[in-house]
């Protein structure tokens, strides 16, 4: 099986500070991880190199340091890795980072099988799966909860869904977006971080791509920032001690159910 | 293509052969847009059987109804479902298109896009017009909603996006109000499909997918066991509500992960969330802090869930959650398994 996986380094989430005055996000001393949500592609890649055999590379989109973790990533079980990276690239909303990552894959080799997170904890658009998987015109998945089946270039899988999971099938090549219930990320190995260590990992800027530059970076993006917002989440709500009230705290309650219509004014036991 | 702004569109969603509450949602945000740029809102509808449940569209906002009805829609594939929206979005031009922000919607709209060329927008909570620029203005929150984002499309069309479900309420439906429906045949072309629907399981939860819940109980790890967490189960059921869980509560296995609310699980906008023995860690808020009202019970005065609470109780959750079950006798509340 030919494997490739797609990974992005992100600001760590639990680091994730707001300043109480500015309301701004601190950025300094705010480390770097891959993707959480990733962690749980590259294991089933690696489940899937276990079961069938097969190769699977690691490529990554986005600054010089990702190679951490894209190393990190080789060193859970993967084989090689791609970094795409050159400033041309900064700026690029969904679509250009989506064609970007969809030429460097096809630089990269040809895959049965590539596989994403569900979205990234920073950008959390989940958009990028799909939209490489359309323009490399594989079969596209999203929420993938299981990989039920490979066999005879035909994948069947299950999806989370609203209200629950379906089974679907098409041929290979796929691409998967798999969502954290798919499987548990095992932990990198001694051995596995050495191998990293020794893993070179090549780079892929525009001019080995060969997208025009009007497709790059924020030139090639429609959407647009135009504004960022910091939201103080705060609500100042009335809070109540059931030590010392307990049934003024439980009334309060009990009224804005029934100012929702969640319970009714005169309770019938009916039902 | 100045003086000749095309329609707002909206991709309706079917779910078990119904026009599902998401689609009203929309046409409520359709509704605004469209008018404030003067045009004419349309709702897509794709799938078999469909062709005579228009009404309720039109009912709720759209001007005009696209439907394509073949049986080869049934199901959501997404090869075909691509083709058939690419060549009505060619043959129409609308100037707006927006789907929900549900796995369906931010499955169509990724796929799509790349093949229009366009911007797209993820899971917005706000749209609006710029009133200088006539361009769309959508909001949408970021890193785990410590950040909000406006963002455009200004040189492409259709500008693309998918709003979050239940991020605005459906306007009241005017049976009087009288529509156009255009009835489209898909080209074989474009049904052809080489996804194939298998199956379909059911989850046995209690109430609807936390996504379209009005009311959410939802437990951390401070529920201390899975007996203590059906407690929540039994509230939620007798609100008509349906059960969320903090990431820890998941990882215990007391609440699948379906019913997981925060950063690596859903984000949900009900009317009221309830939350039990949650600390409120930051990953937890980015999934739940947009509901409207937020009751917190907690043990320790210092939980940040307080400060996101509308209503906030300090004390023990397995004290209070039996006085809520008691304030409502064997399910008085509004019946749940139903979308509103
Ligand atoms: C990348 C990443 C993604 C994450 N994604 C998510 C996510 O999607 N969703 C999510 O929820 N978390 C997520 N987390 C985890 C998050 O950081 C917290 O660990 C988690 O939300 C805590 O769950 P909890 O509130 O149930 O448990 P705890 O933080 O342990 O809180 C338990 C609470 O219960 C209270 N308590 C104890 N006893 C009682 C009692 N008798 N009555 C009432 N209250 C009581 C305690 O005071 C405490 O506040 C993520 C973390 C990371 C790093």
């Amino acid at each position: 099986m030919r494997m490739a996986v797609l990974i992005k380094q992100v600001p760590a989430t639990e680091n994730i500070k707001i300043d109480e005055k500015t309301g701004t996000m601190i950025r300094e001393g705010v480390e770097a991880e891959l993707n959480p949500l990733d962690l749980h592609a590259v294991e089933e890649a690696v489940r899937l190199k276990e079961r069938l055999g097969g190769e699977i590379t690691v490529i990554s989109m986005g600054p010089p340091a990702a190679r951490r973790a894209i190393a990190s990533a080789i060193a859970m079980g993967c084989d090689r890795g791609f970094l795409i990276s050159d400033r041309k690239f900064a700026g690029s909303d969904t679509l250009a980072t989506s064609l970007t990552l969809a030429a460097g894959v096809r630089k990269a080799g040809e895959f049965d099988l590539i596989f994403a997170g569900e979205r990234a904890t920073d950008g959390e658009t989940g958009q990028v799966g799909p939209a490489v998987g359309r323009y490399l015109g594989a079969s596209v998945f999203t929420y993938v909860s299981k990989v039920a089946s490979v066999e005879g270039g035909r994948i069947v899988l299950e999806r989370a869904v609203e209200g629950g999971h379906e089974t679907v099938a098409a041929p290979l090549p796929a691409l998967l977006c798999v969502v954290k219930e798919i499987n548990t990320p095992r932990l990198c190995t001694l051995a596995g971080k050495m191998r990293a260590r020794r893993t070179e990992i090549p780079l892929l800027d525009a001019a080995s791509l060969g997208i025009p530059d009007a497709k790059l970076g924020l030139g090639g993006s429609p959407t647009k920032v135009v504004r960022v917002m910091y939201p103080q989440i705060t609500r100042n709500g009335k809070i109540f001690s059931a030590a010392d009230d307990p049934d003024g705290a439980v009334r309060a309650v009990f009224d804005l159910l029934r100012e929702h219509g969640a319970i009714e004014e005169a309770t019938s036991d009916a039902e | 293509m100045p003086n000749s702004r095309g329609d707002v569109w909206t991709l309706a969603e079917v779910r078990d052969g119904a026009i599902h509450s998401v689609s009203w949602e929309l046409l409520a945000w359709g509704r605004k847009l469209a008018d404030k740029l003067g045009s004419r809102l349309a709702s897509v509808v794709l799938g078999s059987g469909v062709a005579d449940k228009t009404d309720s569209l039109i009912h709720h906002g759209a001007d005009v109804v696209y439907v394509v009805d073949e049986p080869e829609l049934a199901t959501y594939r997404p090869d075909a479902y691509n083709a058939v929206l690419v060549s009505l979005v060619k043959e129409y031009k609308p100037e707006i298109f927006i789907a929900s922000a549900t796995t369906t919607g931010r499955t169509v709209m990724p796929v799509l896009y790349v093949d229009l060329e366009t911007g797209l927008t993820a899971d917005c909570t706000g749209l609006d017009i710029d009133p200088e620029t006539k361009l769309l203005l959508q909001t949408r929150p970021a890193i785990g909603g410590n950040v909000m984002a406006d963002i455009r499309t200004p040189n492409t069309r259709p500008q693309m996006c998918t709003v979050r479900p239940r991020s605005k309420r459906p306007l009241a439906p005017d049976a009087n109000r009288r529509g156009e429906v255009i009835v489209k045949r898909g080209a074989a072309a474009d049904l052809a499909s080489i996804y194939q629907f298998l199956s379909f399981d059911r989850e046995k939860a209690v109430g609807l997918p936390i996504q379209d819940a009005e009311i959410i109980v939802a437990g951390g790890k401070g529920m201390k066991n899975p007996k203590n967490f059906a407690l929540l189960e039994e509230l939620a059921r007798r609100l008509g509500g349906s059960v969320g869980a903090s990431r820890q509560a998941v990882d215990l296995s007391w609440a699948p992960y379906s019913a997981q609310v925060g950063l690596s699980g859903k984000s949900v906008t009900p009317k009221i969330y309830i939350a039990c023995g949650i600390s409120g860690a930051v990953q937890h808020l980015a999934g739940m802090s947009a509901a409207d009202t937020v009751i917190a019970i907690n043990t320790d005065p210092d939980a940040p869930i307080f400060r996101v609470a509308d209503i906030g109780i300090i004390g023990n959750a397995m004290e209070i959650v039996p006085k809520l079950i008691d304030m409502c006798p064997g399910g008085c509340g509004r019946k749940g398994g139903e979308a509103r």
